[in-house]
C-alpha cells in the first residue's frame, strides 16, 4: 500500500486527518517546502546521498540483535530487537534531521530551528546544524530544560542556543507553537526542521519518508537473521516517527501485526498520560497545524499530558496513526510509568540493553505478549534510542539512593567552588 | 447592514476607521467591558473579541499569556458568546470573534455560525484556517450573513492574493509584516506597495495590522488602509497604566 498516494483524494490527508492549518502568511513557505520535498523524493540521487550520509555520519545500518536470554526467560516468541540506539547522537532522531538537513542545503537556507521535549531531537539538530554549518536555534520548554540539562549541555556545546519557553506547559507543544513563530518571522532564510511525523504536511510525509530507512533495512536484516517475516513489530509512539519508521518495512506483509505502544503515564482514567489512541480520552481536533486525534478537552483547549519518558509526553499523534488506528492496520497499546521502569531492568539484567525510556514502552507490551506466543514465533522490537546517555533521567525513573548521593556531593563540591 | 456598507458608511464622516481587540477574560469580562467603554468613547469602529485557546501560535508573548491567564481564570466558549451578545446590543460598534479553528472545529461549523449570529457578532477571524479548508464554513457563512475576514499577507504571491479576493467579503485583513502580533512594524513604502497589491484583487475595505501602536502609524495609513487595527498597544498600555492610560492611548492615537 502506498498511503502517500494522493491521488485519489486530498493531497496531505490520510482519511480525515492531516492537512495544513497553517496562518496565510506561512502558505508561501510551506509551497515551497512541499516543492522541494517533491523534488528530492523524485531523485534518487538524492535518496542515495541520503543513505550515505548516514553510513558515513551515524553508523547505519543499525544492526538487529537476538535476545536469546529474555526470549528463553520468558519462553514464547523470540524477540529480536533493531538498534537504532547505535546511531550517532543515540537515537533515531539523526535520521530525519541529516534528511531535512540535506533537503535545507536544497533550498538554500542557512538557519535551521527546531522544537525538542526530552531533547534528543535538539540535540541531533544541533549536531546536524554543527556538520553543515547552519545557525541553529532549539526551542524547548523550560520545564523539559530543567529536567533534561545533559542534553542542553551538548546542543549549546555543539553551537546552537537553546531558547527555554515559558509560556503554557512549558514543554513540547509550546516548543512548537514557539518554532511557529519563528517561522512566520524568519521565514526567508530559515528551515524549521520539525522532529516528528506530526505538523502540517508535507512534515508528517517528509519525516516518515527519512525514517523509513529503519523499516527497510529492519525487513531485509530478520528475514536473512530469523529466516522469516516477524510476526509483529513493537514500536513506541509520541509524535510517531520512529513506529512509523519501522513498520514501512513491513506495511505490505498481511501477516505482520504492527503495534504502537504509547504513553500510559499513571494509566487508564488517570488523565496523566500521553495515549490518544490506546485510550479513549483523546478527541479528534486541529492544533499545531494538522488535524488528528489530540488529548483535549470539550472546547478544545488541550490537555496536559504525562509520561516518564518526555520524548512521549505529548498532545497529538501523527495523523498518519489516526486513520491506521481506524483502518484496523496499526494496534494501539499503552504502557504505564511502572511497567516501563520493570521492563527496564528486566532488559538490563537479562541482556546488557539500556533502551531509552520511551523505547521501553515497546518492550513492555513485546514482553507482555511474547509468553503469549509459540516459540516458533518472531517478535521484532524498534529500540529507538538509548537510555545511557539519560542517565539523569534514568537513575531518578529508578530512584537510585547511591546515584542521588553521588549528585549531591557534587552539588556540594560546586557550591564550595563558588563561594 | 453588512460589514462592508457599515464601512462605508463610517467613512463618510472619517478618513481612517479603527478596529480594536479585547482577549475574552482577560484580565477578567470586567476589565474587558471598562476596555470596550473606553474603546466607545473614543470612537472606535469594530472590535475584535478573541476567543481564548490554550496553542494561540500566530500571537505574539503578551497575546499568549493573556490566552493563558484567561483559560486559566476558566474562561469557556458559552462565556465568551454571552459576552459577545452583551456588547453586541450595548456598544455602536460592531463586532466581530477572533479565534483559533480548533475553537470552531470542536462545537460544530455550523453551530459556531450560528451561535456567532445569534451573539450579534457580524464576523469572524480563524487565522489558522486557510482557503482552502474554509468552503464549507464560508458558505454557511455567507447563507446567515456572516462575514469571514480573509488575511492578505507580504509573503502571499499575486496568484494567490487574486484566490483570497475571489472569496473575500466584509472587509479584508492585510498583516503589515511577517511575524507574530505585538512587535513593532516600520512603516514603509513597503506596507503602503502591499495594501495597493491586495486592492488589485478585492474590492472590500482593507483594514492593516500587526504592530499598529502610534497616532503616526495612523497618519502614515491614512489614504492608504480603510482601517487601522489596533491589538497588543492597547493592551499593553491597559497593563501599564489601566483605565485612565487607556483614555489617553486612544485619544492620541485618534486625535
Amino acid at each position: 500500500m502506498d498511503i502517500f498516494d494522493f491521488s485519489d483524494g486530498r493531497e496531505g490527508y490520510y482519511g480525515e486527518y492531516g492537512g495544513v492549518f497553517l496562518p496565510e502568511i506561512l502558505h508561501a513557505t510551506i509551497e515551497e517546502l512541499l516543492a522541494c520535498f517533491r523534488e528530492c523524493k523524485a531523485d534518487p540521487k538524492f535518496w542515495q546521498d541520503y543513505v550515505q550520509l548516514l553510513q558515513d555520519y551515524s553508523g547505519r545500518p543499525t544492526p538487529v540483535t537476538h535476545l536469546e536470554n529474555l526470549s528463553r526467560q520468558l519462553g514464547g516468541a523470540q524477540i529480536y530487537v533493531k538498534r537504532d540506539d547505535l546511531n550517532h547522537t543515540g537515537s533515531h532522531k539523526i535520521n530525519n534531521v541529516m534528511g531535512q538537513g540535506l533537503l535545507c542545503q536544497r533550498l538554500g537556507k542557512r538557519r535551521v530551528i527546531a522544537e525538542t521535549g526530552a531533547g534528543q531531537h535538539g540535540f541531533a539538530t544541533a549536531t546536524m546544524a554543527a556538520k553543515f554549518g547552519f545557525d541553529c536555534k532549539i526551542y524547548m520548554g523550560a520545564v523539559d530544560v530543567a529536567r533534561q540539562r545533559p542534553n542542553v549541555f551538548w546542543m549549546e556545546n555543539l553551537g546552537a542556543e537553546v531558547i527555554a519557553v515559558e509560556d503554557g506547559q512549558r514543554t513540547l507543544k509550546d516548543a512548537v507553537n514557539e518554532c511557529m513563530r519563528d517561522w512566520v518571522t524568519n521565514m526567508a532564510d530559515t528551515h524549521y526542521i520539525l522532529g516528528t511525523a506530526c505538523g502540517p504536511h508535507p512534515f508528517p510525509e517528509m519525516v516518515s519518508w527519512f525514517q523509513s530507512i529503519i523499516g527497510m533495512e529492519a525487513r531485509e536484516q530478520i528475514l536473512k537473521q530469523a529466516g522469516r517475516l516477524p510476526d509483529r513489530v513493537y514500536a513506541c509512539v509520541g509524535g510517531g516517527s520512529n513506529a512509523m519508521g519501522i513498520f514501512q518495512g513491513f506495511f505490505d506483509d498481511e501477516n505482520v501485526e504492527l503495534v504502537g505502544c504509547e504513553a500510559g503515564g499513571h494509566g487508564v482514567g488517570s488523565y496523566m498520560h500521553s495515549a490518544r489512541l490506546a485510550y479513549d480520552d483523546a478527541t479528534v481536533g486541529v492544533a499545531q497545524g494538522y488535524k488528528t486525534y489530540f488529548l483535549q478537552d470539550d472546547e478544545g483547549n488541550m490537555a496536559e499530558t504525562h509520561s516518564v519518558a518526555a520524548g512521549l509526553d505529548y498532545i497529538g499523534v501523527n495523523p498518519i496513526f489516526s486513520y491506521l488506528h481506524d483502518q484496523g492496520k496499526v494496534r494501539f497499546e499503552a504502557a504505564t510509568d511502572i511497567e516501563v521502569k520493570e521492563a527496564l531492568k528486566l532488559t538490563m539484567r537479562s541482556e546488557g540493553l539500556i533502551p531509552a525510556l520511551e523505547s521501553t514502552h515497546a518492550f513492555v507490551t513485546a514482553i507482555k505478549e511474547a509468553p503469549t506466543m509459540g516459540k516458533d514465533q518472531i517478535i521484532l522490537i524498534n529500540q529507538s534510542g538509548r537510555g545511557d546517555k539519560d542517565i539523569f533521567t534514568i537513575a531518578d525513573a529508578l530512584d537510585d539512593a547511591k546515584w542521588k548521593s553521588f549528585i549531591g556531593g557534587k552539588a556540594d563540591q560546586y557550591r564550595a567552588e563558588n563561594n | 447592514m453588512g460589514l462592508e456598507s457599515y464601512i462605508a458608511e463610517r467613512k463618510q464622516h472619517k478618513d481612517l476607521l479603527v478596529m480594536a481587540h479585547v482577549v475574552c477574560g482577560y484580565p477578567s469580562f470586567e476589565a474587558n467591558m471598562q476596555e470596550l467603554e473606553i474603546m466607545h468613547e473614543a470612537g472606535v469602529d469594530l472590535v475584535e473579541l478573541q476567543f481564548p485557546f490554550s496553542e494561540p501560535s500566530a500571537d505574539g508573548p503578551l497575546f499568549v499569556r493573556a490566552n493563558e491567564q484567561s483559560l486559566k481564570s476558566g474562561t469557556t466558549v458559552d462565556q465568551c458568546f454571552d459576552f459577545m451578545k452583551l456588547v453586541a446590543e450595548r456598544f455602536s460598534f460592531k463586532v466581530l470573534m477572533m479565534g483559533y479553528y480548533n475553537t470552531v472545529f470542536k462545537m460544530g461549523e455550523e453551530v459556531f455560525v450560528r451561535r456567532l449570529k445569534e451573539a450579534g457578532g457580524v464576523g469572524y477571524i480563524l487565522p489558522d484556517l486557510p482557503l482552502e479548508e474554509s468552503a464549507n464554513l464560508h458558505a454557511m457563512s455567507a447563507a446567515a450573513g456572516i462575514e469571514p475576514i480573509i488575511l492578505m499577507t507580504p509573503t502571499t504571491s499575486d496568484k494567490r492574493l487574486a484566490q483570497l479576493g475571489a472569496i473575500s467579503r466584509g472587509m479584508v485583513y492585510v498583516v503589515a509584516r511577517k511575524g507574530v502580533t505585538g512587535s513593532k512594524t516600520n512603516m514603509g513604502d513597503d506596507v503602503i506597495g502591499l495594501i495597493e497589491r491586495c486592492r488589485q484583487h478585492s474590492s472590500v475595505p482593507m483594514g492593516v495590522g500587526f504592530g499598529i501602536s502610534s497616532k503616526a502609524d495612523m497618519d502614515f495609513l491614512r489614504g492608504s488602509a480603510d482601517l487601522a487595527i489596533v491589538g497588543t498597544a492597547a493592551l499593553k498600555t491597559w497593563e501599564e497604566s489601566g483605565a485612565e492610560g487607556l483614555r489617553k492611548f486612544f485619544a492620541e492615537l485618534m486625535a
